[in-house]
């Protein structure tokens, strides 16, 4: 089951294997350009954590990059400080700190917008320094005489001046934050932040605090930035303006795409290719002129093809070669749970006393504009009982279980979930107090596994809204893999455990649908249109699966097949434009004539 | 203090620039409202105008023959560029769409390095834009005043094809909700290039006219490009009016600020930004709902 602990921890050993070998190999000629890699490289690991696995496309990396490299400049120039080393970690505080203040207000938006608002506090950062604190940044000429680290052992002074020790302090730091940046990629936090890339809504449904975790991300990738920005004046003994510069940021995305985002080596890979290349063709005669144009031509097209990169196309490839190679999705080995410990597993977690009202809303209205979606609708729903919403299309039922699950906020009126106001409530906060739902549109994390889908959902619970527990393996909590184990056998789903999502049937995708909404072990259920688009056997199939799952929590189901809701429900309401029709049992539903002509269309608007 | 007739003057070249900034912005403010695309070569697309106007008014002075000019290479530029690259995007991510238009800016920032050379280039002011006008408390130079009525024009026309014709009003209603254009049935990818291609055009128009006032460098359009960003986030994502109030109100606070203190003119403008990102986030003409 669990990997030898050589081959887990076989990445880091072969970067630091690389880290000694290659000056070795290629020379003490080629220090200068393998330590600027690794600069670009460890500029880049904090990036790939923020771009490729999160997914956010920032045009304003130099903002930190160069706060940490002026900052620690300055502490040692203007003899603010005199230990080198102090400098830096100042220095990267300093870059971190400014990262919390953009990325709160850049973190608002999205996609193109989040690209916008980084860029132009690169550029703001980039005016500052030029000229409102050119006092202390030397504005255009930059810093220069910034002092060598040095280590003091005994009597014996060990400076890191000149290329060797240069490229000795760089790879070691280098190599200490790719160990600290593989930690956080195989932790929980990487697992979510993987989720948040893929499908923000259904990670911040799981109970996971999606800003909290973006701007953790943000601010990692700030403090990586700031390291290298401090170490590259260090190394030049000189800190350049142009640190800030828009074209730093934007280098550190054309190698990083070069590379690969999705793998942590992938920047580097990339400074590898455009420094080397660099070097290579401004010695060429014609070609020297066209160094970047070709470096350009080559961007566009990986970005056109090969997505991924060139570090992440031959990843993948090697991958594919070696289907049992060193790191591929080792099929962790499935826990036998007997059937009474699955449904013990997946009990509520907090189970309400019989007979209270699990639910309890009192006419709530909701508007969009001019039209209300839900005008004064009160709604009562036993412990332990399972009610359904029917209604024509446009009556209201996805607005108000959305209201319920804390997607919306009604405009008027109160919701209480097993005694407690919970109006207002948010996604994340409904979550994790109970209350789960399952889409009408399946709401999954397509390239992720069946398993690591669930994981995500059954640590949501365990870890709370947000904890930065990067030292442990996402797949070492012990509680989580159980109640996954007890998912997938729930969901008949065993045997497709260890595929990515995206290859799954439509109806093996339901399940999981379901069972991520189960993951969180909810006393509350909505469950939005289940059967929606199933054959009639899956059918059959999910109409068990949610008779299997009540055991003691409450559900609310919002669906279309009638022959299913008068099946499971034991009370129904009927909605009808925004309003309440009628509520009562399945029998009295069934007969009732305005409910007929509801459907009928019978009804005067 | 400065003096009034400063002031007018700073005020002036604030509504010069801002004119331009507003031409540039709203061809940016279509292909991102339409296509949904930000197209980080912009700023390359307005530097290649500006040397289009280089080539003819150096070798042949007439103006008309440039703005001509001008247009037609962008408009070629932006159906090439639609037809090769940004068709093969629309069902990408955003970012990836960021990332090409990027890589293309370089292209062809590089390219026309290699062919004029990284230095600065003067361009000619054409003849009737000679000599300097009085308006009593300042002079004023002649071309800028003329800047003004210029891009005033352009962008009445470009406001008659997006709100009087009935292309304008598929890309309005594409802007609004493209899936709905879609299944009225009507074919929006023509219209996507097109729509492109007027949005380069905007940009090499405004890089024609700017050409004269400054002289002409292969890395001209970065600033624009960015100060054309803080625009569109200022007036609103897709917004044609935001893009022309929007760019005279960043042309108007750059000029105005330097006048007092050269040093925080660039600041001041991205603070306004995330001014109204913290305040009004949709910006001054940005729809409901969209981000």
């Amino acid at each position: 089951m669990k990997s030898s602990s050589l081959a887990r921890w076989m990445p880091e050993i072969i970067v630091a294997v690389a880290l000694v070998v290659l000056p070795l190999v290629f020379g003490a000629n080629s220090l200068d350009l393998l330590t600027r890699i690794l600069l670009w490289g460890l500029f880049g690991l904090g990036f790939s954590l923020l771009f490729g696995f999160g997914g956010l496309l920032s045009f304003g990396q130099a903002a930190f990059y160069g706060t940490g490299g002026f900052v620690t400049a300055y502490l040692l120039t203007g003899n603010v400080i005199g230990n080198v080393w102090l400098s830096i970690v100042i220095g990267v505080g300093a870059a971190a700190l400014f990262s919390v203040a953009v990325g709160v207000l850049a973190l608002r938006r999205v996609g193109i917008y989040f690209a916008m608002i980084t860029l132009a506090f690169g550029e703001l950062s980039y005016f500052l320094e030029n000229s409102p604190l050119s006092h202390f940044t030397g504005g255009e000429n930059g810093l220069p005489g910034i002092p060598a680290p040095s280590l003091q052992l005994g009597s014996f002074k060990y400076v890191f001046t000149g290329s060797w020790p240069s490229y000795e302090l760089i790879a070691a730091l280098f190599f200490v934050g790719y160990v600290l940046a593989r930690f956080i990629i195989q932790s929980p936090v990487g697992n979510v932040l993987i989720g948040i890339n893929q499908n923000p809504g259904r990670t911040a449904a799981l109970g996971h605090h999606v800003p909290g975790y973006k701007l953790a991300a943000f601010v990692l990738a700030g403090a990586y930035a700031g390291l290298a920005g401090a170490l590259l004046g260090i190394f030049q003994s000189y800190m350049p303006p142009s640190a800030f510069a828009l074209d730093t940021s934007g280098q550190l995305v054309i190698q990083t795409v070069i590379g690969g985002a999705e793998i942590l080596l992938g920047p580097t890979i990339g400074a590898a290719i455009w420094l080397s290349l660099r070097d290579f063709l401004q010695q060429v005669p014609v070609l020297g002129d066209l160094w970047k144009f070709i470096l350009g031509f080559a961007f566009v097209l990986l970005v056109t093809l090969l997505r991924r990169g060139m570090g992440g196309e031959l990843y993948a490839l090697w991958l594919r070669k070696r289907p049992s190679g060193l790191m591929p999705a080792t099929a962790a080995a499935h826990e036998r749970l007997t059937p009474a410990e699955v449904v013990e597993l997946l009990q509520p977690l907090t189970a309400p006393e019989d007979g209270a009202l699990a639910l309890d809303v009192q006419s709530v209205s909701k508007s969009y504009g001019g039209i209300h979606a839900n005008s004064d609708v009160t709604f009562k729903v036993p412990a332990g009982a399972l009610y359904a919403v029917i209604g024509p299309n446009g009556a209201g039922k996805s607005t108000f279980l959305r209201m319920l699950a804390g997607e919306e906020h009604p405009d008027s009126g109160s919701i209480r979930v097993n005694g407690v106001e919970r109006t207002a409530t948010d996604v994340t906060a409904a979550a994790q107090n109970g209350v789960a739902k399952s889409f009408q549109i399946n709401q999954l994390f397509p390239h992720l596994t069946v398993r690591q889908n669930l994981r995500l959902g059954a640590s949501g619970h365990y870890r709370g809204r947000i904890r930065f527990d990067i030292f442990r393996r996402a797949d070492s909590i012990a509680a989580v893999e159980k109640l996954v184990d007890a998912l997938l056998d729930e969901l008949d789903l065993t045997q497709h455990a260890d595929v990515a999502v995206d290859t799954l049937a439509y109806g093996e995708k339901r399940r999981l649908e379901l069972g991520l909404a189960l993951s969180s072990r909810p006393s509350l259920l909505l469950l939005d249109e289940p059967l929606a688009g199933l054959s009639p056997a899956e059918r059959e199939d999910v109409k068990q699966l949610i008779k299997n799952i009540r055991r003691g929590r409450t559900i609310v189901l919002v669906e279309h097949d009638m022959d299913a809701v008068f099946e499971l429900a034991e009370r129904i309401m009927v909605m009808h434009d925004g309003n309440r029709l009628t509520e009562g049992d399945p029998g009295t539903i069934q007969k009732d004539s305005q409910v007929q002509q509801a459907y009928l269309g019978g009804i005067d608007f | 203090m400065p003096t009034l007739g400063q002031f007018l003057s700073q005020a002036f070249n604030g509504l010069a620039f801002g004119s331009l900034l507003a031409l540039i912005s709203s061809g940016l403010t279509i292909i991102l409202g339409t296509l949904g695309v930000l197209n980080f070569a912009h700023g390359a697309m307005f530097m290649l105008g500006a040397y289009t106007a280089y080539i003819i008014l150096s070798h042949f002075g007439s103006y008309a023959a440039a703005l001509f000019g001008g247009a037609l290479a962008l408009f070629i530029v932006g159906i090439i560029t639609e037809r090769v690259l940004i068709r093969r995007y629309y069902d990408r991510p955003p970012q990836d769409q960021i990332l090409v238009t990027f890589g293309l800016g370089i292209m062809l920032v590089e390219a026309t390095r290699y062919g004029f050379g990284g230095l600065s280039q003067r361009v000619p002011l054409p003849s009737w834009g000679h000599g300097i006008v009085n308006f009593g408390y300042f002079f004023y130079p002649m071309y800028r005043v003329e800047v003004i009525a210029i891009v005033a024009v352009i962008l009445i026309i470009f406001y008659l094809l997006l709100y009087r014709t009935s292309m304008g009003l598929i890309v309005r209603a594409g802007i609004e909700d493209p899936m709905m254009v879609g299944l009225l049935g009507i074919h929006l990818r023509r219209v996507f290039m097109i729509v492109f291609s007027l949005g380069a055009v905007a940009a090499g128009i405004a890089g024609v006219i700017y050409a004269p006032l400054s002289s002409v460098i292969p890395d001209m359009g970065e600033p624009f490009l960015v100060q054309s960003f803080v625009v569109v986030v200022i007036g609103g994502l897709g917004s044609f009016p935001g893009a022309v109030v929007g760019g005279i109100v960043v042309g108007e606070m750059l000029s105005l600020t330097t006048m007092f203190n050269p040093a925080y003119a660039q600041a001041a403008i991205y603070a306004a930004m995330t001014l109204v990102l913290i305040v009004r986030p949709r910006g001054l003409f940005g729809a409901h709902g969209r981000m």
